[in-house]
């Protein structure tokens, strides 16, 4: 499966740099801006978007997020919207996108037609929080199918099940940095470096951390011990502030993360 | 059992975040192992009897018998266990087996409150910490178990997420859960969520049944032709209707909160506008719209009032051998009045849904016939509401 994805990681490392991951909410505020906002973040050196397709009940998101995904199903955000959003964006960008979702949301639009159109608009992969290794079998093979990479998740309680979820992980493994749900944290005090050794022992996917890196030192020291740091909760806190002149604040507080990495 | 582990058919599952995959897999090695155990059988055996009281009696309602005309029915009173409803029995085992496994602090959900209050009580008898997460529409409707939680010495979370009901107290408990696992279990009090709460907790209940069928062989020589039970998860139900799982004569009816009628945009009733979804950690049937957005349910019971239900529920269900049928508002209040004033017995009102059908469908069996109503809690909790309800004024 040759896809945006491996090549972004495998071009960062030759050029000896490390991946910035950021998420946004589709639909929040509106669908326009989130399209905006993923050209915005590009722009400001953003390797790789994550777009969440807003849930009802998101489950493992801190209430950052929540008032994101409420906000953007408020405003009549549907799956189908944003299939139709980022058909349109592929026009202007290849930078690799993922849709951040729960498997309900999937599961009800049907599972071969989910994947069939994330090809059809330039999807590249998906991240299904509530699906972990034992369970992945429930998408695998529309995701392959349709070559669409089911990004895997490991946590600091992973134990000895990382190993062999990273051996089966496509394009990048998320690793989630702390016990909890999404949001900013003051401190990452896990074992996430530990995590990531044992990880590398065994597999070459390149490893991204997540969960809690609102600061460009956060960034910075994640990014020392990884492939890539993802950044979410602090992005959709500007974006609830600031709403539709979220674009600008946006953008320059990727580049600040991006310069420190 | 279906081919996988933790499955109902294609029903149950797994589906929860990477991050409290370990402790839900260290819960399912403890309790296969404590499942067996016959020291930690004999103490949830000693907690049942000497604690909450059991067996619960089986109560031949006479009045109500002859008033219908029709069947004969019986009343399992688990109204009569200590905290008021059959929530007690689960909780004993789930709080025993997370003492086994080192835990010292429990959380849990709840819905009308007598979860919460079984387990604010059992964690006090254990010497346990106790946080309780309910939705603030709820703690305003059962208001007096939230007080009751209190004087426990639990501390309640008032969920002001979402719809502010059950399913956003399961949504807050889950997120509680993944922040602070290594001392924490979670008490879930339906037999939903991920493998393996379905099964233990339908084996903590399954004591209902089983009394059940000793009792009414010994009143009657033969089995009951009906089990009614309310179902919003369906633990209670679950727990009426094992032990008459193999019995193919014995009619299995679940009855779902049906809030303004099946056909109204309020109601609950799951497995009549539902259809198969992933959340809360299981496959199973869910109420939501047609981009897999959980429906924002309601019922007048806060205990009924939750978009999905139990895998196994939806296996008997798609198997034809349960049968589910909707009960709304309207005619619970009515049985909750009908059984106050014939028996002198005052349901939940989440188990006056059955009662309901069962006076739906008495007067059309024979009077040989028998019928049991799972009374799976008592309605003291209510009394406020259905007041409200009626326009009268109490206060």
């Amino acid at each position: 499966m040759s896809n945006r994805i491996e090549n972004v990681f495998s071009e960062l490392k030759r050029n000896g740099k490390k991946a910035l991951i950021t998420f946004i909410t589709g639909g929040d505020p509106d669908i326009e801006v989130t399209g905006k906002l993923v050209l915005a973040m590009e722009a400001a050196g953003a390797d790789i978007i994550e777009i969440g397709i807003p849930f009802s009940d998101p489950v493992a998101e801190g209430i950052v997020i929540q008032g994101a995904n409420a906000r953007a199903l408020a405003g009549g955000c549907t799956v189908d919207k944003l299939f139709d959003m980022v058909k349109r964006l592929r026009e202007k960008t290849n930078i690799p996108l993922l849709f951040m979702t729960y498997a309900n949301p999937i599961y009800a639009y049907g599972k071969e037609r989910f994947m069939a159109k994330c090809k059809e608009v330039g999807i590249d992969g998906i991240i299904v929080p509530d699906v972990p290794f034992e369970e992945k079998d429930e998408f695998e093979n529309e995701c392959t199918r349709y070559g669409v990479c089911l990004i895997s998740l490991i946590a600091p309680t992973s134990g000895e099940r990382a190993e062999k979820i990273a051996l089966e992980a496509q394009g990048f493994l998320y690793c989630v940095s702390s016990l909890g749900v999404t949001g900013t944290r003051n401190d990452i005090n896990t074992n996430i470096a530990e995590l990531i050794e044992q990880v590398k022992k065994v597999s070459s996917i390149p490893c991204a951390v997540g969960f809690g890196i609102s600061t460009p030192k956060q960034a910075c020291d994640m990014a020392s011990i990884s492939d890539g740091v993802i950044v979410g909760s602090a992005i959709v806190k500007l974006i609830a502030e600031f709403g539709r002149d979220s674009i600008t604040l946006v953008k320059e507080f990727v580049e600040k993360i991006k310069s420190s990495m | 059992m279906g081919k996988k582990k933790g499955r109902f058919g294609e029903y149950g599952g797994q589906y929860i975040p990477e991050t409290l995959m370990s402790a839900v897999q260290d819960l399912e090695k403890s309790y296969l192992l404590y499942k067996d155990d016959a020291i930690f059988q004999k103490e949830f055996m000693d907690l049942l009897k000497n604690y909450a009281g059991r067996p619960s009696l089986l109560y031949y309602a006479e009045k109500m018998t002859a008033d219908l005309g029709g069947a004969k029915i019986y009343l399992k009173r688990e109204d009569l266990n200590h905290t008021g409803s059959h929530k007690i029995n689960n909780v004993l085992g789930q709080a025993l087996l997370a003492k086994k496994m080192g835990k010292t602090r429990i959380i849990a959900e709840t819905g009308a409150g007598q979860h919460g209050v079984a387990t604010a009580t059992a964690a006090t008898l254990m010497d346990m910490e106790c946080e309780i997460f309910m939705g603030k529409e709820d703690t305003e409707r059962q208001a007096l178990n939230v007080y009751r939680m209190e004087l426990l010495g639990a501390k309640v979370n008032t969920v002001t997420s979402g719809t502010m009901t059950l399913k956003d107290a399961v949504n807050e408990t889950m997120r509680e859960w993944v922040s602070r696992i290594n001392d924490t279990h979670y008490i879930l009090g339906s037999i939903v969520g991920p493998h393996p709460f379905p099964m233990m907790v339908r084996d903590f209940q399954r004591v209902i049944s089983k009394e059940l069928k000793e009792q009414i062989l010994q009143a009657e020589g033969k089995l009951p032709d009906t089990v009614i039970a309310c179902v919003g998860g369906g633990s209670n139900a679950i727990g009426a209707f094992y032990e008459f799982i193999n019995d193919d004569t014995v009619q299995l009816i679940g009855c779902e909160a049906a809030g303004l009628g099946v056909k109204n945009p309020k109601n609950a009733a799951t497995i009549a506008n539902g259809k198969a979804g992933i959340f809360h950690g299981m496959k199973t049937y869910f109420c939501q719209d047609d981009y897999g957005q959980i429906a924002p349910v309601y019922s007048i019971s806060a205990g009924l009032d939750y978009p999905g239900i139990g895998p196994e529920h939806a296996y008997l269900s798609d198997t034809k051998r349960a049968v589910y049928v909707p009960v709304t508002d309207a005619e619970a209040v009515d049985a909750f009045e009908y059984l106050s004033r014939t028996e002198g017995v005052i349901p939940a009102i989440e188990s006056a849904h059955a009662v309901a059908y069962a006076k739906k469908i008495a007067p059309k069996m024979k009077k040989d016939q028998i019928i049991v109503v799972n009374l799976s809690g008592r309605g003291d909790k209510d009394v406020a509401s259905i007041a409200r309800y009626k326009g009268v004024n109490i206060t």
